[in-house]
């Protein structure tokens, strides 16, 4: 079930909108991952990276930025994921230097900043590696509105984490854009972002 | 002595470590003042009537308490992470904010002892404001109050809320979520003051107590439909929380299923419970019961003749 955000609150001036829209050719149709422009906070953190220096929002600030939350012992959903958009990356072309994806660790005691490093590099040299402790992760889900918890470790001392799904994308200067789901594809992420670097 | 240790860290540690689930999960200064300058009102207004000699029972300040402490519960402590992060828990708030915090509070008839103790000048400041400011202020809650309007208010926002694309929004903004829960609490205290205090407080505002009766039962209908739409669907309604992660492992249909039930059932119960006090208002009021005109004289048994 995909949830245009932008579209259905507006349902009731959607006549108007397609006016507007025809009207003015720039802003085209309506994104395919959910708009988020004006809802999410602003890119914002202090967290150190995987080659172990420290990192703010203002270091990527020329870069169009996704915001992801997982864990490097994940099963599923974080390398599915990742590998996903490591391949809307590449059908980019080269503007994919123009973004970044932070991968931001919600399981900071396992993954170290060697782990993450390792794990990273498995999917492109536009993949970044985010860790803190647990009061810069708190701080994190607050504004992103998003949560984590540790389930029981089995007998081996491994336990699994759930965590949040969403892919936030930022535009140029940390402005919140767009919000991926996990029915969003490959294909949907790579022609927003293109449009995204354009406009942005 | 380590074992003493050990056992005071494993006794103690957690006491101490639950105590922050007591504190707020994001601060709302409005939310935070508001309970603070209503119970500081209410303090001041009971101490001042019991120097006057007319002390207020245990029993209505115990319910205007309880309904403030329940508001501020589930927004100012780890409930309010809980409510964003859990569906049923957010239906669990929204019970609290529209429906049993707003009763107990209307309840409780604080309008006496807040007035007993909103501070003098501010009192005089009140009486003293313009009718250009007075008037649009009275109009504007008169059209809110109307008996049309206001049980359509009070199920469209429930509506409007739960709405997906519009929920997911409400969960993603902090501004829209705190705007969310405010128009709940406010609605609420109007709505049920309307419903559920006597005739003589609300002076031109009141309506009679037939008509509140049935709009009580009418605005149990639709929530019932909703509550029953949404427990009953057997795919998940609202993404948001898959998107942005449940607070503890539960399958989404079971969360939807008991948030369905929490609007659903408590809410149609609420509605039991109002008209069960607008029934005692009625016996209790002297002009609710005379007869408007002398009853007819029986009839004569149709075999008598």
């Amino acid at each position: 079930m995909s949830v245009n955000v932008n579209v259905n609150v507006k349902a009731a001036s959607a006549l108007i909108m397609t006016f507007l829209l025809a009207a003015c050719s720039a802003s085209g149709p309506p994104y395919a991952l959910a708009n988020v422009t004006g809802l999410v906070a602003p890119l914002e953190f202090h967290l150190t990276d995987q080659n172990g220096q420290p990192v703010t929002a203002a270091d990527y600030r020329h870069d169009i930025v996704l915001l992801y939350f997982g864990y490097t012992h994940c099963p599923d959903q974080c390398p599915t994921t990742l590998a996903m958009l490591g391949n809307a990356l590449q059908a980019l072309g080269p503007q994919a230097s123009q973004v970044r994806v932070l991968f931001v660790s919600v399981d900071p005691r396992r993954d170290t900043v060697a782990v993450l490093k390792r794990y990273v590099g498995n999917f492109g040299p536009q993949f970044v590696g985010l860790r803190g402790d647990q009061t810069e992760l708190t701080t994190l889900s607050k504004r992103y509105r998003i949560s984590y918890h540790y389930e029981a470790p089995d007998k081996y001392g491994d336990y699994e984490v759930d965590h949040s799904t969403a892919v936030f994308v930022f535009g140029r200067h940390g402005r919140a854009r767009l919000l991926g789901q996990s029915d969003n594809t490959e294909k949907q992420y790579t022609s927003d972002l293109r449009r995204l670097l354009a406009n942005s | 002595m380590l074992a003493a240790g050990a056992w005071y860290h494993s006794k103690m540690s957690p006491v101490v470590t639950d105590l922050h689930y007591l504190l707020p999960w994001q601060f709302y200064p409005t939310v935070f003042l508001a309970c603070v300058i209503a119970v500081a009102l209410y303090v001041r207004g009971l101490a001042a009537l019991r120097r006057s000699g007319t002390p207020v029972g245990f029993g209505r300040a115990f319910t205007f308490f309880l309904g403030i402490a329940l508001n501020y519960a589930v927004l100012q402590t780890y409930v309010d992470f809980l409510a964003q992060h859990m569906f049923w828990i957010h239906r669990l708030q929204h019970l609290i904010l529209h429906h049993v915090g707003p009763v107990l509070i209307v309840l409780a008839a604080p309008e006496t002892v807040l007035r007993a103790g909103t501070p003098a000048p501010i009192l005089r400041g009140l009486r003293r404001v313009p009718s250009w400011i007075g008037r649009p202020v009275r109009l504007f809650f008169r059209i809110l109050q109307h008996p049309l309007i206001a049980p359509t208010l009070f199920v469209g926002l429930i509506f409007f809320w739960l709405t997906p694309a519009i929920h997911f929004t409400a969960m993603l903004d902090e501004r829209r979520y705190l705007l969310m829960n405010w128009s709940m609490l406010i609605d609420g205290i109007l709505f049920w003051w309307l419903m559920l205090a006597p005739r003589q407080v609300q002076g031109s505002a009141a309506i009679g107590y037939g008509t509140r009766i049935i709009i009580l039962v009418a605005v149990a209908v639709p929530q019932m439909i909703l509550g029953a739409y949404i427990a009953l669907r057997s795919t998940p309604l609202y993404s948001i929380y898959a998107v942005c992660g449940r607070a503890w492992d539960i399958s989404p249909l079971t969360d939807q299923q008991l948030g369905g039930l929490l609007t659903w059932i408590p809410a149609a119960m609420m509605s039991v419970i109002g008209v069960l006090v607008v029934l005692h208002h009625m016996m209790h009021d002297p002009e609710a019961t005379a007869p408007h005109r002398p009853l007819p004289p029986p009839a004569e048994p149709a075999g008598s003749a």
